[in-house]
């Protein structure tokens, strides 16, 4: 079997590229080698940028960032929160730099307004009230987890076939031609061949690595962000500074929590599978964030996290000093030699949509086939209609579950599975069982993408027990439960130590408490 | 870094531990309640979000604060459901509510029309109109009205000879006293003026709200808070009750729950039995009791009690009387609420929660049970057919007044 088109990367990029490919008929494989989501896509801020933060500094991607927003505010309603944003200035910040500031946003078609500090203080009761000005823009949250699984759903439900924990190997090739790739399934080992005429490389910063074995170069410039989670939403609005972009200078409200980042540092290629977040970091983002809403000294930390971000140098830069946060589509066929290959990296969460699109145009424009993009027009799954003004009677958990599918609650049992299992985020059996059935899981850490399954307050210390039972049962594979304990101790633990502090320290040590006797887990500490 | 993480009613404390759920009188009789861990801190953080998760059977909870008794974290849970409810809940019922929660009105108009309208609520017919017309549960015995308010007794037949002591205290003596049962309130003056102290009313007392928060009626529960809190800046020193209830609300709520600074007038608010005990404990005041009294006497400690920590003020008290026995069981909820167990929906609720409690009061034999709270009153007489007193009736009924006077030199 040969397929149109193989995509590597299960990020946003991967899989929207997928979902613009599969809705223009052509038959689709997208590789992973962990989860959807597992990369940056799931370690970001969940920021749906207006445009403004590049406004000043990078106006074509502001006026991309703004024509993205204001698609995605449509075809993925379920997955934003048209939460606006703030622009402050503080202080010790010039007041100057805001008219220019409003000038590049207006420029760059970005409706921004300056309002009284005052105005900004009630709208936004958290935001720092010694502000000297405020800006307000059409800023968003975005939940990447959602969005990227709407996006795998919509791809499997036109056709496209997606494998995860399924590892890119090696390519085969004729001659200089791609023509498909060598697998390896991270679980089991067993090794496979996938052929296509194209081949996209839509791995962010993995994509480096995977170029390379294509036989051609991408200088990546691996740039880590860090960024911490509290354990409730302090602010309604995205607050941002009003200066040149610096560290920890947004905080999000993201579904029920808020996050303050990130920082940028660049990091050596080794470190991208295993990036930690340092103490030092973790000072600076609460410093930096209390700067932003003093609440945030009050409110507790639920764990830190960290992504890589996919820069790319400029192709003529040799030193690798100039990089570009819009987005970079290669074709390495006219740029090295390699047909049946191209690229896809650069770009960012809110113009995934847009990098799918100019990806599927290069493929579609090789493969012959004149198809119109539709992806700016067409619903995700679960976005088509806001259930939620119909809800008011609906107990909480079915509330909640609306909140993450969308529409697709419609697929939930909650009949004979409404036992409340993640009290943290009202997950329920019938929730589970859906993402189990439409949602591509395999384990504790794919579920809780998919549903927020121990994302809450107590980071599954109460019901991961519950949650590996059921999930093993509706895998069919109940012998999995304490296996699938075991995971989701060690995994969770990694976000959890670099703020074990406080209220953390205590969660942490109930938590190791109640699964003293489960092998060790605890012992990482 | 983080000096403190403390966050609003402590609900980013809330460890899961699941405690709370565990003392929930509610979520043992009724499987539509949530329970407090999910009604309160887990709530909170989607209703921080979006109000549209605001949960309907956040209706269930009755505000009796077992939840934050049992929290080894402080996390305020009881508070943050009774603030969900008041800034998010609609009323149920409005004609109904509105005349449950309005307890002054309500009293002021039935008071006048006492010999009326105590026997037209009793009648059968009454009640089955009640309960299919405005959901007032047919089962409930309604509290019968007094033919002369308390205060009307007061002013004109012992204000003036109050002001014959050298030392007084002022009393808020609450709709119960003064629409339903006077007699706790002359109780009341009965064991002041034997210890020596003379009573003043304040100049203005409303309804404490407890009512008006429970059924969603929030900007009137403040202004009676503010009118009461301005009465008790001017009487100045202590104040004193005979509601567990009240006390709870004033000193407590008005600051958690409806977010009045009542901080300069808190610890003024006392319960009879707290301030009389602490007296006695220092000398101040001695008692004398009648050598007949004999009685064998069950305390239920009502929930808010429990919560104070007051109830040890009440039990002993009653142990000083010499020919007292009494049983102290363990805390239980006898399931009324308030006006909770009132209405319509709600009362096979009430009935199942009180179970175990009407069980152990009837096993227990007692000639009376004592009990710092009249709804607590209302319900277990209702349904044991036992006497429920406050302890001050029972303290001023063995009380020995001429000797009592004598060693407080009066």
């Amino acid at each position: 079997m040969i397929y149109d088109v193989i995509i590597i990367g299960g990020g946003v990029t991967g899989v929207g590229t997928a979902r613009d490919c599969a809705l223009r008929g052509l038959k689709v494989l997208l590789l992973e080698r962990q989860d959807l989501t597992a990369g940056a896509t799931g370690r970001n801020h969940g920021l749906l940028h207006s445009g403004a933060r590049y406004a000043v500094t990078d106006k074509e991607s502001a006026a991309e960032c703004i024509r993205e927003n204001k698609i995605l505010r449509r075809v993925a309603s379920n997955c934003v929160e048209p939460t606006g944003g703030l622009f402050i200035t503080l202080p010790e910040d010039d007041l100057a730099y805001q008219d220019n500031f409003i000038k590049c946003c207006r420029e760059a078609g970005i409706d921004a307004e300056a309002i009284d500090p005052k105005e900004a203080l009630r709208m936004e009761p958290s935001v720092n009230p010694a502000l000297i000005g405020a800006v307000k823009v059409p800023d968003a949250s975005v939940d990447p987890f959602r969005l990227a699984t709407a996006n795998a759903l919509d791809a499997m439900l036109h056709g496209a076939e997606v494998r995860t924990y399924t590892e890119v190997t090696g390519f085969i090739k004729e001659g200089d031609r791609i023509v498909g790739v060598e697998t390896r399934d991270t679980k089991t080992g067993a090794e496979e061949k996938f052929y296509a005429t194209i081949t996209v490389n839509a791995a962010g910063i993995w994509g480096h690595h995977i170029a390379e074995m294509a036989g051609c170069e991408i200088r990546m410039l691996p740039a880590k962000g860090s960024l911490l989670i509290f354990g409730h939403r302090v602010n309604k609005m995205v607050i941002n500074r009003c200066r040149k972009p610096a560290n920890a200078d947004i905080l999000v409200p993201g579904d029920v929590v808020c996050v303050i980042g990130t920082t940028s540092d660049k990091v050596p290629f080794e470190e991208c599978d295993d990036i930690r977040v340092t103490p030092e970091e973790v000072q600076l983002l609460l410093r930096e964030g209390c700067m932003l809403a003093p609440s945030l000294a009050q409110t507790r930390i639920l764990r830190a996290y960290a992504g890589v971000r996919p820069l790319v140098a400029s192709d003529d830069d040799p030193t690798g000093r100039s990089t570009s946060r819009g987005i970079v589509l290669l074709d390495h066929e006219k740029r090295d030699g390699i047909p049946g290959f191209i690229s896809i990296t650069g770009g960012k969460l809110t113009s995934y949509r847009l990098m799918g699109e100019q990806a599927t145009d290069l493929v579609c424009g090789k493969l012959g086939k004149n198809a119109r993009c539709r992806t700016a027009e067409l619903p995700l799954p679960g976005s088509e209609k806001d259930l939620m003004e119909g809800a008011k009677g609906l107990k909480m958990a079915e509330k909640a579950a609306i909140g993450r599918q969308g529409t697709m609650v419609s697929k939930m049992d909650f009949a004979n599975k409404s036992e409340v299992l993640c009290e943290c985020e009202h997950v329920t059996r019938a929730e589970i069982a859906y993402a189990v059935k439409y949602l591509d899981v395999h384990n504790m850490m794919d579920l809780r993408r998919r549903t927020r399954v121990g994302m809450g307050t107590c980071q599954g210390s109460f019901c991961m027990k519950k949650v590996a039972a059921a999930l093993a049962e509706e895998l069919g594979c109940p012998e999995k439960t304490d296996e699938f304990v075991q995971e989701y101790l060690r995994e969770r633990w990694k976000g959890m130590i670099p703020v074990c502090w406080g209220d953390a320290l205590r969660e942490a040590e109930y938590m190791r408490k109640l699964y003293a006797d489960k092998a060790g887990e605890g012992e990482e500490r | 870094m983080q000096d403190k993480n403390i966050s609003k009613d402590n609900f980013e404390q809330c460890l899961k531990c699941n405690l709370c759920t565990t003392v929930c009188p509610m979520m043992a009789a009724n499987p539509h309640y949530p329970g407090p861990k999910q009604a309160g801190p887990d709530g909170e953080r989607y209703r921080l979000k979006d109000p549209k998760f605001f949960d309907l059977t956040l209706k269930y909870c009755l505000n009796c604060k077992r939840c934050e008794v049992a929290c080894p974290s402080g996390v305020k849970v009881g508070d943050i459901i009774q603030k969900a409810r008041l800034e998010f809940g609609k009323q149920h019922n409005p004609v109904r509510d509105f005349t449950l929660a309005n307890t002054d009105l309500v009293g002021s108009l039935a008071v006048p029309f006492a010999p009326i309208v105590n026997p037209v609520m009793a009648a059968k017919p009454v009640k089955a109109l009640m309960d299919t017309f405005i959901g007032v549960d047919s089962h409930r015995t309604f509290p019968k009205y007094s033919s002369k308010k308390f205060t009307s007794w007061f002013k004109s037949s012992k204000a003036p000879s109050q002001e014959g002591f050298d030392r007084y205290v002022h009393y808020f003596h609450g709709c119960y006293v003064n629409y339903n049962y006077p007699q706790l309130g002359k109780d009341f003056v009965t064991l002041m003026n034997a210890c020596g102290y003379g009573v003043r009313l304040l100049d203005k007392e409303r309804c404490c709200g407890v009512a008006l928060m429970s059924n969603g009626f929030g900007a009137q529960a403040r202004r009676n808070a503010n009118t009461n809190i301005g009465a008790f800046r001017r009487a100045g020193g202590v104040v004193l009750t005979s509601s567990s209830t009240c006390t709870f609300t004033m000193r407590d709520e008005y600051e958690h729950v409806l977010g009045i600074d009542n901080s300069d007038v808190r610890d003024n608010i006392l319960l009879t039995t707290k301030w009389l005990y602490d007296k006695v404990e220092k000398g101040e005041i001695k008692l004398a009791f009648k050598k007949d009294y004999h009685k064998k006497i069950t305390y239920h400690t009502a929930c808010h009690m429990n919560k104070m920590g007051w109830a040890i003020y009440s039990t002993e008290l009653l142990r000083m009387i010499p020919g007292v026995e009494l049983t102290v069981p363990q805390q239980q909820c006898c399931g009324i609420s308030g006006t909770f167990g009132f209405k319509k929906e709600n009362y096979p609720y009430s009935q199942k929660i009180g179970q175990e409690l009407f069980d152990t009061l009837l096993e227990s034999a007692p000639d009376v049970v004592a009990c710092d709270c009249e709804t607590c009153k209302w319900q277990i007489e209702m349904s044991t057919g036992l006497t429920v007193m406050n302890p001050v009736s029972i303290l001023a009924e063995a009380l020995d007044i001429e000797e009592t006077k004598r060693l407080n030199r009066v």
